[in-house]
């Protein structure tokens, strides 16, 4: 996802690596963290993927005033039938991700999100049927136009839901 | 804390337990976290109902991050230089996983690791790759 301006910030940084159920004081203590090699709390490796938060149009969080595919009432909110292959709802499934370090991020930073569309591709698959492949290609630079991290990701639709 | 070229060898293992019997609260707090509020991963109803799916499931990303936690207690902080995965299973509340770094080579101050991660019944939910600056 594109993002104009993705402040990085502790208590994000906090509350995602415990979502990943990362306990590591780097994380969330500046005292420790200064006594670290990085010298100061650092982003895990996978946080840049929060950048969702900060882009203003992303699909995947409900939106005031907008109908969301989650269930209410319904198992949908969306009255009109999705369209779409199954698989992931209305995101389709995450098949890869890449990531390429250039430098550890931290708080402080405030990063841009430039997206390029990599390859397509398709294969037939045993268990969904038909597979769709996508590839972006998405950039993070900071504050002072350095390249920090480099993400690749590959999200997959599939004709139907994976079989168990 | 961080790992020396001289006591690597090709082949060598690091493994971590990176959760047991995963709860859907763990996936709520990641979608809360990342910002990806897909329903298939947190609203049962929508999932079993309309996504066809036997109930909700983790995002590919907390899997990644979870494993990410394994890599960054082995090769230290901030020593990563590349890591990047394949999703090769889905994986479920109730999941238990374990995560391995093996190995394969180091070459101008950098190691080279095969990564992998698997659920209790030995099925690999992620298969990847990472390289990381030694000393």
């Amino acid at each position: 996802m594109a993002v104009d301006k993705f402040p990085v910030e502790g208590s994000h940084i906090m509350m995602f690596a415990r979502s990943v159920g990362d306990d590591n004081q780097i994380y969330y203590d500046e005292a420790y963290a200064k006594g670290t090699e990085p010298g100061g709390v650092i982003a895990p490796p996978t946080f840049a993927q929060s950048s969702a938060q900060f882009d203003p149009d992303y699909f995947l969080r409900p939106k005031p005033g907008e109908d969301w595919f989650g269930s209410g009432k319904e198992a949908t909110g969306i009255k009109k039938k999705p369209s779409g292959g199954g698989g992931g709802g209305g995101g389709g499934l995450h098949a890869e991700q890449h990531f390429e370090y250039h430098r550890h991020i931290g708080p402080g930073d405030v990063l841009t999100a430039t997206v390029k569309q990599g390859e397509g591709w398709e294969k037939e698959g045993k268990r969904s049927g038909k597979l769709i492949f996508s590839e972006t290609i998405t950039e993070y630079h900071d504050q002072n136009g350095e390249l920090v991290i480099t993400a690749r990701g590959v999200g997959v639709r599939t004709e139907r839901p994976v079989d168990q | 804390m961080a790992l020396s070229a001289s006591n690597l060898n090709a082949g060598d293992t690091y493994t971590e337990s990176l959760v047991e019997d995963l709860k859907r609260t763990q996936i709520v707090m990641y979608a809360g976290a990342s910002g990806d509020y897909n329903p298939v991963h947190t609203d049962e109803k929508f999932t079993k109902e309309l996504a066809g799916y036997p109930s909700v499931f983790a995002h590919g990303m907390l899997t990644m991050g979870m494993t990410g936690s394994m890599l960054t207690n082995y090769v230290g902080d901030g020593r990563l230089t590349k890591f990047g995965v394949r999703f090769t299973s889905q994986v479920w509340p109730g999941d238990s996983l374990n995560a391995t770094a093996t190995v394969e080579d180091v070459t101008d101050g950098i190691v080279n690791l095969k990564v992998e991660t698997t659920n209790q019944d030995g099925v690999v939910v992620l298969s990847g790759y990472a390289a990381a600056r030694v000393d």
